[in-house]
């Protein structure tokens, strides 16, 4: 008997002690999922202290203006940092930055640049032009990996220092006359030079810093990390949790900081568009990054005001593998284009707003209107491609489309797959494959038609038509027209005229459009939430926001 | 017992090894590398890069290297984002993921075991059925759609709770963990059933109703321990297969843990990120197997004796 009420006794004071455990283990557990505090969403409490809430895609690769690339980084590495010139934030129209002015030489080809006396970095060191000259050596290392150092070859010389034809980076048209005065010598007269100098290739970088972490032209040192990165934009980086989020917070020393309104912002990395949606309807984000396209529709009929669907410098277009048999009489390749109803396309499929494109640069690019005799004509491409020997579709060899695994590809190219069946009497198989493979595959060309889309760098024709000359990293359709690349590359750059510039894009765009070696399908837009408390963020065509342009205003109604 | 732990642990290094081998030539012979892009990669920077990350000598060097490294620890700089290493990154990440999955295994755990013990006292009854579907339920509704619905529900129409995040907002951890324990307590849930009902024949548990005990104290103090014993063996794959499988998960309440790393290190063939998260989580499947397998041992008797007899 003793033996058991012993045992009873210890198994009662565990259980005692279990009980206590377990309370103690419960409530852990309910103050660890829910914490302690009150529930005011992201939005509310940021338009009372100034802190802009922004869904930001993905994870920035880096923040080193001179290795990033992507459209994530381009929003953050804007917020910290400016170039000599900004762009208007409706208009994209130069706009004086660090330089408070310039003066260009009449035959177009040197730029003089009066920095501000007032320009500091964010540890409150002098911003001077020989930290420009210094920068610009860095962007041209190859070693760094820059994929954006061409962004500099209409500088003279540049593209040769890159290349290793020359060595002395003296050579190169970039010179720090004094403290405050950079001149910059061009190969040519470039008319949209100012715009390249809003590009983050360019952007200055703080030297002290990077060889704090490293030497110049070593990729991945610790310099861009916070509590590291020095910087010379409205904000300052204060934190960076991967995965989680990135804040800046205005900068004392911006030369500018009297009117930078926001105190704060938070980029947010959403992959999934559509948890991005929902916490925007939350009220855990200001700004959306995107969209899902099945919802755009809903916030239409609604005619909600925070649905925000604008123009983008992009164009979505299909290449054609002008190397495959099918594909070398430009006549089969105009009947494809011909043959695509573009309108219903966008108005069934896409369904985002986008513009049906019928040439490669989107309209409206720096005073730019591409005129095309491309239209949908299935009588004309039947017509056409009976001319090229397939009457009525038959004998034409097999052929498929290749796009990279993504649902809204896959719709596109099933509805141009139905559209060429209907109107050419021609079978296209469809063929998806991962990302990397499909680059892969293009860039070898292996495929016959593949789908294909270019976002502007800058405002420009120059930027969509050089893409094809021959042999071009970008072009990958194999067409080479000689006669092209010498109005793209000698002629164009020779026009001092605006006008007779374009001319002689139009006169390309034309020849391109003969030819056709591409498919033109759409004029991207954005599409994307925008909570009415954001003010002054304007849409424009390269999607760029003037942060410190921004303020947060919640209407009285 | 110790003895069988070490013997398992050594095993474990082949087992390693293999999976270091396989992985590093399968993503080095995925078509596409880690330097391509949309836009078209100037020759001189992809010769800079393949320099800077030793991808210009021959497969076999770089993989005796990289296997030197890991070795000491070092799973490298990540391809994809320039000045992070892998440890960086899987510290980032761990922790979060952890406690995601501790708390969704607690969730699994408490629903599951009470619903299956449940059952199992009055098989083929109402209380049976009613779980058991449940449970049905819970194992083939996939947490892409659970988790959408749960948010839809509790966070937009209801707004009792936030949609997205970890630790950023009150209660912001508990639709996550809900969404991510669900299936695995429907496992559980099952599998504690069959465990009871198989104890509940016992010759043992007559003895004790015979002895008239109440029901309660022959489930607590006779039946669970014999009962919960596949529930116990479960667990070590259940709790590696949380921590790997939470991507889904951390993508739809957008928590910044290891699962997305892991998936978008495929994507961009970021080949030290992949091949570093593999190890690191073979590593821990092969441990918590390791320990569900001798928690089992020490619940169960019979296994203990078997182990003595073998050795």
């Amino acid at each position: 008997m003793i033996f058991y009420s012993d045992k009873y006794s210890t198994r009662h004071h565990f259980k005692a002690l279990s009980s206590d455990f377990k309370a103690l283990l419960l409530l852990t557990i309910v103050f660890g999922l829910t914490g302690c505090g009150n529930n005011e969403s992201n939005v509310s409490s940021g338009n009372k202290t100034g802190t802009l809430y922004w869904g930001n895609g993905t994870e920035p690769q880096s923040l080193d203006p001179q290795i990033a690339t992507g459209v994530p980084e381009h929003h953050i590495i804007s917020a910290l940092m400016e170039g000599l010139v900004l762009k208007d934030r409706k208009t994209l129209e130069p706009r004086p930055g660090v330089a408070e002015s310039w003066d260009i030489t009449k035959n177009g080809t040197v730029y003089t640049f009066k920095l501000r006396d007032s320009a500091r970095w964010s540890n409150g060191d002098k911003h001077i032009a020989q930290d420009y000259v210094w920068s610009w050596w860095r962007a041209l290392q190859p070693a760094l990996g820059n994929l954006y150092a061409y962004m500099l070859f209409p500088i003279k010389n540049a593209q040769q220092y890159y290349e290793g034809d020359i060595t002395d980076f003296s050579e190169v048209g970039v010179k720090a006359i004094d403290d405050q005065t950079l001149q910059v010598t061009l190969n040519y007269p470039t008319p949209y030079f100012l715009q390249l100098l809003d590009h983050y290739s360019l952007f200055p970088v703080h030297q002290a810093t990077i060889e704090k972490f490293g030497t110049a032209d070593q990729r991945g040192t610790r310099w861009t990390y916070e509590g590291n990165l020095v910087s010379n934009g409205p904000f300052q980086l204060v934190d960076w949790k991967i995965n989680r989020r990135i804040v800046v917070q205005s900068n004392p020393y911006y030369w500018d900081a009297n009117n930078v309104s926001l105190k704060e912002i938070v980029f947010i990395p959403i992959e999934n568009i559509v948890t991005e949606e929902r916490m925007f309807r939350a009220g855990q984000l200001h700004v959306t990054s995107s969209l899902p396209a099945d919802k755009i529709s809903t916030y239409r009929e609604a005619n909600d005001p925070e649905l925000r669907v604008a123009p983008y410098l992009g164009t979505y277009y299909y290449r054609l593998n002008v190397r495959k048999p099918q594909f070398q009489d430009p006549r089969v390749r105009r009947a494809l284009a011909m043959s695509v109803d573009r309108q219903r396309l966008v108005d069934n499929i896409t369904r985002g707003g986008q513009i049906p494109a019928y040439a490669m640069t989107p309209p409206g690019t720096m005073g730019y209107y591409p005129k095309s005799d491309l239209k949908f004509d299935p009588k004309g491409a039947r017509r056409l491609l009976a001319e090229a020997g397939y009457p009525n579709g038959e004998g034409f060899p097999a052929t498929e489309i290749l796009y990279n695994t993504n649902e809204g590809h896959r719709k596109i190219a099933v509805a141009l797959q139905e559209m060429w069946k209907k109107n050419l009497n021609v079978d296209i198989r469809l063929l998806n494959q991962e990302w990397k493979v499909y680059l892969n595959s293009e860039s070898a060309g292996e495929y016959e038609i593949s789908r294909a889309g270019w976002i502007g760098d800058y405002v420009d024709p120059n930027n969509f038509l050089d893409l094809f000359l021959c042999g071009g990293g970008n072009n990958r359709t194999g067409w080479c027209n000689e006669e092209y690349d010498r109005l793209i590359l000698d002629v164009a750059p020779s026009k001092s005229s605006h006008k007779e510039r374009l001319e002689v894009f139009q006169q390309a765009e034309t020849m391109l459009l003969n030819e056709m070696p591409i498919i033109p399908i759409y004029t991207y837009t954005t599409v994307q939430l925008v909570d009415s408390s954001v003010k002054n963020f304007d849409a424009n065509i390269m999607n760029a926001a003037s942060y410190k342009d921004i303020y947060l205003q919640v209407n009285q109604e | 017992m110790y003895r069988f732990a070490i013997s398992r642990l050594l095993q474990a290094i082949p087992v390693l090894l293999m999976v270091i081998t396989v992985t590093f030539f399968l993503v080095h012979s995925a078509p596409g590398g880690p330097f391509s892009a949309d836009k078209a990669v100037p020759p001189e920077v992809i010769k800079a890069l393949e320099e800077q990350y030793n991808l210009n000598q021959p497969v076999w060097q770089q993989y005796l290297s990289y296997l030197g490294d890991v070795i000491q620890g070092d799973f490298g700089p990540s391809f994809k984002y320039p000045g992070r290493t892998v440890n960086e990154l899987i510290t980032a990440g761990l922790p979060i993921t952890a406690e995601l999955a501790f708390y969704a295994m607690l969730v699994a755990l408490g629903v599951g075991i009470t619903a299956g013990v449940g059952a199992s006292m009055r098989p083929n009854t109402m209380q049976d059925y009613l779980p058991m579907t449940g449970a049905m339920i819970g194992i083939c509704m996939p947490s892409f759609l659970l988790g959408p619905l749960l948010v839809l529900i509790f966070g937009i129409h209801l707004d009792w709770l936030p949609v997205s995040g970890w630790g950023d907002i009150p209660g912001d951890k508990i639709l996550p963990s809900i969404t991510l324990g669900t299936g695995y307590a429907a496992y559980i849930a099952r599998l504690s059933r069959g465990g009871m009902l198989e104890v509940l024949s016992q010759d043992y548990i007559r003895t004790a109703r015979a002895k008239g005990l109440s029901e309660r104290l022959i489930i607590v103090k006779h039946a669970l321990r014999g009962g919960l014993i596949p529930v116990v063996a479960f667990l070590g794959p259940a709790f590696a297969g949380l921590l790997a499988g939470s991507f889904v998960v951390e993508t739809i309440f957008q928590i910044p843990g290891l699962g997305r790393f892991y998936v978008q290190a495929a994507f961009n063939r970021d080949y030290t990120l992949i091949l570093g998260m593999t190890i690191f989580l073979s590593t821990l499947i092969i441990l918590f197997n390791l320990l569900s397998d001798m928690l089992a041992i020490w619940l169960n008797p019979k296994l203990r004796q078997e182990i003595r007899g073998t050795n």
